[in-house]
């Protein structure tokens, strides 16, 4: 049974991982970053680490995507 | 099983090294290096698994039930993961930079500076 | 070199790459069989040895303290890059002629979400606070807690505006801060020499297992690293704001 969770949780990694390099507008970007985080969580949870887990869902749920957002908000207003 | 947890760490390394060659905008490039960069931190979880067992906190359990998985690891991708934010935060800061000075974010146009 | 070369380079080295990558983890273990010896002593002497539950934690700031001092000065050294980096350059300026006009003065936030990041920054507060103190009992710790602590702050920004955040939380407290913590680490360190035994020894009572104040100087390094830390990402999401928010190229 765990075996079976593992290995879906390693599935959505890789299938969302791959889909933050294809992506290739940034601010899209920063939205499936935030899947992958969700999915990385995820198989850590599965792989019984909480510690790497609960650093995992607070570091890709506030720290990244506000510092990507806020780097694009300043890019953008340079542009424009 | 092994095949599967061992090629999604080699795939999403090589994933984020091909993201990182093609790219066409310097903040896409940051996100898949941190893509590459949570490769490792899986390699090392998964070194660290033992099937069947459980978490390594031992609260209040009468015999633990069953073996623990590794520890040391966990230690070690604990602050590889918080680290690589902050890490990723200085690279973006660059990138802001760079367009401040070279008004593009395209790795292909920009040059040099000039001496 | 052109795109073209540049990515049938890649593929060329990829290649390599891929198989040196898969005949590497191929001679590793098959996925869940064993754990290394070291890692299976420590899960059975650690909750005897430092009266802690959470094994994890017991490693980060007691078998391998050394390890996480490094790791805490590597972000302090990310942060003050940051700082240096997004410093305002020659030709920009923090404020422009029209900031002074009387007409400026930026918008209130909308009740509703002042309501709601007033109630979200005091839970998140209280979450950090609980998650930094109990890191030797459950999964947690000083670097979880302090990113936590550093999204309160986050959250207040959002319900209000950057001034609120730039009175409430200047920015050389900050650095202050993340000064005292780095160097609260090193104190403690210095505490085992003081006492003749090794630096970073655990060298306060141990306590009982389970309660909260246990494990010696686990909990006491728990809190330096979750100030440091915290002020560490405050600093990050102030310089940011900052850039996005302030620092504007100077009118010639």
């Amino acid at each position: 049974m765990s075996e079976a969770v593992i290995a879906v949780a390693l599935v959505w990694v890789a299938a969302s991982g791959t889909a933050v390099v294809l992506t290739t507008d940034p601010l899209r970007q920063a939205f499936v970053a935030g899947f992958f985080g969700l999915g990385l969580a995820f198989l850590y949870l599965s792989l019984q680490a909480g510690d790497v887990a609960l650093s995992q869902i607070v570091v890709g749920a506030i720290a990244l995507p506000l510092i990507v957002l806020l780097s694009l908000a300043k890019v953008g207003k340079d542009r424009g | 099983m092994s095949v599967l947890a061992y090629g999604v760490v080699a795939w999403l390394f090589l994933v984020g090294v091909y993201g990182v060659v093609t790219s066409r905008n310097l903040i896409h490039l940051v996100v898949c290096l941190s893509v590459s960069q949570s490769a490792t931190d899986i390699l090392l979880l998964e070194i660290g698994y033992r099937t069947g067992g459980h978490a390594p906190v031992f609260v209040s359990l009468p015999a633990h039930p069953g073996p623990a998985v590794d520890a040391v690891m966990q230690a070690l991708a604990l602050t590889d993961v918080v680290v690589g934010a902050a890490v990723t935060a200085l690279l973006l800061a660059l990138a802001v930079q760079v367009h401040k000075r070279a008004g593009t974010l395209d790795p292909d146009a920009l040059r040099a500076t000039r001496d | 070199m052109s795109r073209r070369a540049r990515l049938v380079f890649f593929t060329a080295a990829a290649a390599a790459l891929a198989v040196t990558l898969g005949a590497g983890l191929a001679g590793l273990p098959s996925f869940g069989s064993q754990i290394t010896s070291y890692a299976r002593m420590l899960n059975e002497l650690a909750p005897r040895q430092r009266h802690v539950t959470d094994v994890v934690s017991a490693i980060s700031f007691d078998y391998r303290g050394i390890d996480t001092l490094f790791e805490e000065f590597i972000l302090l050294g990310a942060v003050t890059g940051i700082s240096v980096l997004l410093r305002p350059l020659s030709d920009e300026t923090r404020q422009l002629a029209e900031d002074k006009a009387p007409d400026r003065t930026i918008p209130p936030p909308s009740p509703a979400v002042w309501l709601l990041a007033v109630f979200l920054s005091s839970l998140l507060v209280l979450t950090g606070i609980e998650t930094v103190t109990h890191g030797q009992l459950t999964p947690g710790g000083g670097f979880q807690g302090g990113v936590i602590l550093a999204s309160a702050l986050y959250v207040v920004y959002l319900g209000t505006n950057y001034v609120t955040i730039e009175r409430f939380q200047p920015q050389p407290l900050l650095e202050a801060t993340d000064g005292v913590g780095a160097f609260g680490y090193v104190f403690i360190g210095l505490l085992g020499l003081l006492a003749g035994v090794g630096f970073l020894s655990n060298v306060v009572g141990l306590g009982v297992t389970g309660n909260l104040i246990s494990g010696g100087t686990i909990p006491l390094l728990n809190l330096v690293v979750g100030v440091e830390v915290a002020a560490s990402f405050a600093i990050l999401a102030s310089e940011f704001l900052d850039q996005t928010a302030v620092i504007r190229p100077r009118r010639r």
